[in-house]
Parts: structure tokens; sequence; C-alpha cells
């Protein structure tokens, strides 16, 4: 038990800029272990990454540069991590909980039986064990868990972690060597298409959400159009939210009501059965704020609530409320923000 | 051949769930429902099964809370539903749950394709769904948007995936498990002739030992579970013409630096 490890993760080469909030958690969690924390990084540009991963305060960083691990695939990812984590036997290793980084940690969990932390807020280190409070029952309670044997492998949920910052520090790159062949690889990426113009809403520092009511869109359908209410709301995430997003350097969400009526991809959801995010501006354009929405955004630091409904529960999580028309008061917020943000 | 699905009974959506006095979980009384996530994995599983020619089973593990489930999966058409019991099993622990449900699958024996919803929200995590592949030594494939095909012959299944960013498409060797999203298809209503059914049903329960089991390690313990922090916000309202409230709400906006 010398170290504990933490996983930066890439895309296409560039670090996620959430691994640095692991990185953070992770230093956090070396205070009270009083252990080193040691970065590994995999795939294209692992050894930049890692140099940068050591200039942002860890003592050294394992990379592994190889045509396997570009981009991110659970088979390849896992064996090389096991690996390390039985040379290195960590006290414990972190993640960002993303896709890659959840499938990534409890396999290796998995592999080398050890305790699996998902999705922690608030980690702490206790007579040598790592504490860990995540969200249950779909973010309405919490839970405080504690890794009682062998490595804890803990995921971090975005933005609840301070991010390691650039303090150039210097220590070792040490490079290591890839664990399967490609030949041993049995799952095989075809193709990827970008979801356009869209921000990851897990990264999203502000999030801008439309609910049902953005159907009530005063613009007319073009004749012909089999479901109005879909035209006028699909306009409406286009014309109306997206304008707002965009000047802000924001991401467009939904309430699952708009999503099941259609008028925006699954990918958009923030809620129970969507993503639980945590921006610090959270802007719900006439979304009313049924309990499973909630539960995908009460922990944004500021939310602003504009709907035509008073009454409307969103209201209760709101720092600032708005009543009245969408339509009418976020194209004077957006020409509003243009003004003052000199955009 | 069988495809087999987990599924458990959770609180209802809705339901709004608090830490007792006595540090107790509760949902006011309110009835369970089938994790909201394997609404997507049970028809997934009917309709695969259907395609492929054979069964479908469904697997709880946990106690008798967890027929509910069961038996709501056999209304609207699993064909078979088991039950693991063992007092030493927590799903808290994912490993635990992991290595029941791996065994499981191989006691059935007959099954390439396990498919399971994307997360339960009891206990807030999917990180059993890829520890239950690793634990049988199959392939993972996570968050599918979309089965293009599986071909039982040549063992090759292609799906579409969520990642961050966007979707891709990936070519997998059976045996898999997968996790489904919803969207990947429209979960049926239970029919009237399905709950007399699965009423009637009844479901086998499993021991730790039937599977081949001896006591599993915990690794991990919830220590306890606690309420959310109250929020103390204060709502304020703005009011005014359209260009007034903009002016206002940047105003604030920019006052508390989250622009």
């Amino acid at each position: 038990m010398s170290a504990i490890l933490v996983w930066i993760e890439t895309v296409d080469g560039a670090a996620r800029t959430t691994s640095w909030e692991a990185l953070g958690a992770a230093k956090t969690l070396a205070v009270g272990l009083g252990q080193p924390v040691v970065a590994v990084v995999m795939g294209k540009n692992a050894a930049a990454v890692g140099a940068q991963a050591v200039a942002h305060g860890a003592s050294k960083a394992l990379v592994c540069e190889d045509a396997t691990l570009e981009p991110f695939r659970l088979e390849p990812y896992a064996a090389l991590l096991t690996t390390l984590v039985k040379e290195h036997a960590p006290s414990a290793v972190v993640a960002v909980a993303t896709s890659a980084g959840r499938e990534l940690l409890a396999a290796c969990a998995a592999d080398t039986d050890s305790a699996m932390l998902s999705d922690a807020i608030e980690l702490s280190a206790v007579d040598g064990k790592v504490n860990a409070v995540r969200p249950v029952y779909a973010g309405k309670i919490l839970s405080e868990t504690a890794a009682v044997e062998g490595a804890a492998f803990v995921t971090v949920r975005g933005r609840a972690f301070q991010p390691a910052t650039d303090i150039g520090a210097t220590g070792e790159v040490v490079s290591v060597a890839p664990v399967l062949t490609e030949g041993a690889v049995t799952v095989k990426i075809d193709s990827f298409e970008a979801e356009v113009g869209s921000v990851n809403l897990g990264d999203a520092a502000i999030i801008v959400s439309g609910g049902r009511g953005i159907a009530n869109n005063p613009k007319d359908a073009p004749g012909g159009t089999d479901k109005a209410d879909v035209w006028k709301a699909q306009d409406g995430f286009e014309t109306l939210l997206k304008p707002l997003a965009e000047v802000l350097g924001g991401a467009v969400g939904a309430s699952r009501a708009a999503v099941d009526a259609g008028y925006i991809s699954y990918a958009h959801q923030v809620g129970q059965t969507g993503k639980t995010v945590a921006p610090a501006l959270y802007i719900a354009a006439a979304i009313s704020g049924a309990i499973q929405h909630q539960a995908g955004m009460r922990n944004s630091k500021v939310i602003v609530a504009i709907n035509k409904d008073g009454d409307a529960p969103i209201f209760k999580l709101a720092r600032y409320g708005i009543v009245g028309d969408i339509y009418k008061i976020i194209p004077a917020i957006t020409a509003e923000l243009k003004k003052r943000l000199g955009k | 051949m069988r495809i087999v699905t987990f599924t458990r009974s959770t609180p209802d959506t809705a339901a709004k769930v608090e830490v007792g006095a006595n540090g107790a979980v509760t949902w006011g009384g309110t009835a369970t429902v089938v994790n909201p996530w394997d609404e997507y994995s049970l028809e997934e599983a009917i309709l695969q099964a259907a395609k492929a020619g054979g069964k479908s089973a469904v697997i709880a593990l946990g106690a008798a809370i967890h027929d509910d489930a069961l038996k709501h999966a056999m209304a609207m058409g699993l064909d078979e539903a088991y039950r693991i019991e063992d007092a030493g099993l927590e799903a808290t622990d994912s490993l635990s749950y992991a290595t029941a449900a791996a065994a499981a699958v191989n006691k059935l024996g007959d099954a390439k394709l396990v498919i399971f919803g994307k997360e339960s929200v009891d206990v807030g995590t999917d990180s059993h769904v890829t520890q239950t592949a690793r634990k049988l030594g199959w392939a993972m494939v996570s968050y599918v948007s979309k089965i293009l095909s599986i071909d039982y012959a040549s063992g090759v299944v292609k799906v579409e995936q969520l990642v961050e960013g966007g979707k891709q498409v990936v070519t997998a060797q059976l045996p898999v498990v997968m996790s489904v999203l919803k969207g990947i298809n429209e979960p049926r209503y239970p029919t009237f002739m399905g709950i007399r059914k699965a009423a009637k049903a009844v479901i086998p329960v499993w021991s730790l030992a039937d599977l081949g089991l001896g006591a599993l390690a915990k690794k991990t313990q919830v220590l306890r579970f606690r309420n959310l922090p109250a929020k103390n916000v204060e709502v304020e309202m703005l009011t005014g013409e359209p260009e007034e409230v903009a002016a206002k709400l940047v105003d604030k906006l920019l006052a508390e630096k989250v622009l």
C-alpha cells in the first residue's frame, strides 16, 4: 500500500478537463493516507499528458502510448490498469465518473477483488481506509460507504471536487508496456459520430434546459407538418435555447417530458432516468420541476427558473425566478448577455 | 438458449425517499416499482429471446420484496424468473452482487447474452453490471442505444452505444453482457392475462450454496444513510417587462460570478 493511482482520462490525446478533478480528489486522499499520487495515462499523447499530470501535482506518471489504447476500449485499458494495480498495490485508485471511468474502475475492482465506491461527491481517509459519500436512490438521499478491505476503487462525480491546477511541479514520466495485443481485444469500434454542436452535459459549467412548455412556440409549423407541437418544440430548442447556451458557452439540457414527447434526443435528458448534473448555473426554461427532474439538477450552484406557472415546484429550488413566457423572456436575456459579455 | 436479464424492486420514481430517525431508508409506504432503467432491459430480453427462438429469464438478487419486480417482468412476458436470497448478499456491495449474478448465469448454463438496465436507482450505480461481465469473463458493451444485429452462428454482435460527446458503432463477440438505455425500445405494459399468469407463478429461490458459492466477502460497508442537506435558497422573483427582467437577471448572475 504505497500510493494512490489516478487515471487521467484523455479524449483524442488531451486530458478531459474533469480528470483534473479526479487528481484533485486523489491529492486530498493522499494527505489523509500519507501517500504519493501516481497518474496513469493511456492512449495517444500519453507522455505529454503524463507530464501535465506531474505539473498538476502527481509525483509520477505511468504512461502507455499504444494503438490498442486509442480510443478508449474497456478490454485493453482494464488489462493494463489491473497489471499496474497488481504491481503497485495502491491503497486507492481514482478516476472521474464518466462512462469510461465507471466501466474501467468497476472492471479492475472486479479483476482484483477490491472495493468499488462509485460516484463519490465527498471523500475522506479514516484510519487508513477510504470513506465516500455517494448519492443513492436517484440522488434523493446520501450514503456514507467505507472500503473495508483491499484497494479502494473510487469514481468521483464531475464538478464535485476542486480540480488540481498546474503548479509547475516536476517528476518522473515512466513508459509502461501495453498488456493486450490487438488480436486479444474482442470489442472493435467501427465508427464514431460526434453529436453536432453539443457540449457534454457532465462537463458543462452552464446548462440551459427546456421542458414540455417549449412547444408553446408562437411560430406556425410549416403546412403539412405531421406533428405541429414537435416541430414547434424542436424549433424552440434550436432557435431559442441553443443561442442562449452558445452565448453562455454552455450545453443544452431537457426534461424527461420534452425527451419523451420527441422534442429532443435522449442524450440531453437531465433527471432520474437521464444525466445528473451540477453546473455553476442551471437555467430551467418551461420546466415545472418534478421530483425526478430535481434529482438530476438540484446540486447546481445557481438555478434560474422561467415558467409561466408561478406555482411550479421548480421555484422552490431556484435562486432566481421569472414568471412569464420563455419566448418573450429568453430572447431578451440572450440579447442582454451578448451586449454585456461583448459577444 | 436463454437471454438473461436482471431486475429489482425500487421505490416509485415519484416517492419521497428519506432517512428515518432510526437510520432506515423509507419511502412513505408507497409501492415499489421495477427499477426504472430495467423496463428497457426487460423489454429487450423479450424481443431478443423471440428473435433468437430462445427463452427469456429474469433474475433478482435479494429479499422477497424483489418478487414484485419479478412478477411485473413475468406479466410483461418474461418466460422464467428466479430469485437469489442470502442474508450476506447486499446489493450495496457491487462485487458481492456481481459474484452472485455471474454464478446465477452460469447455473442457468445456456446463456450467451445478458442484458442489464443502465443502472439501479436504489444503489445509485452501474458498477455491478461491468463487474458481472468481468466475473463471467465475458465482453462488456455498455450504454447500448440500439442493437443492430446479433448473429448467434458467428457470435458477432453489432450495437450502437452512446458515449460522451456522441455515439459509436461497436462489434463484439458473444458471450456479451450489455447495458441498455432508455429509448432502445418501447417497453410494453403487462397484459391482463400476463398479470394472472404471473400471480400464479412460483418463483424458485436459490441460495448461494445452490450457486456453488460460499459466503461472500464484502469489500464495502454502508456506514449510514443520511438526508440531503437542506437547500436554504430563498427564491428572488424578478419582475417587469422582458428587457427589464433580462437586465436584472444578468446583473445578478454577474454578481454571483457564475458567468
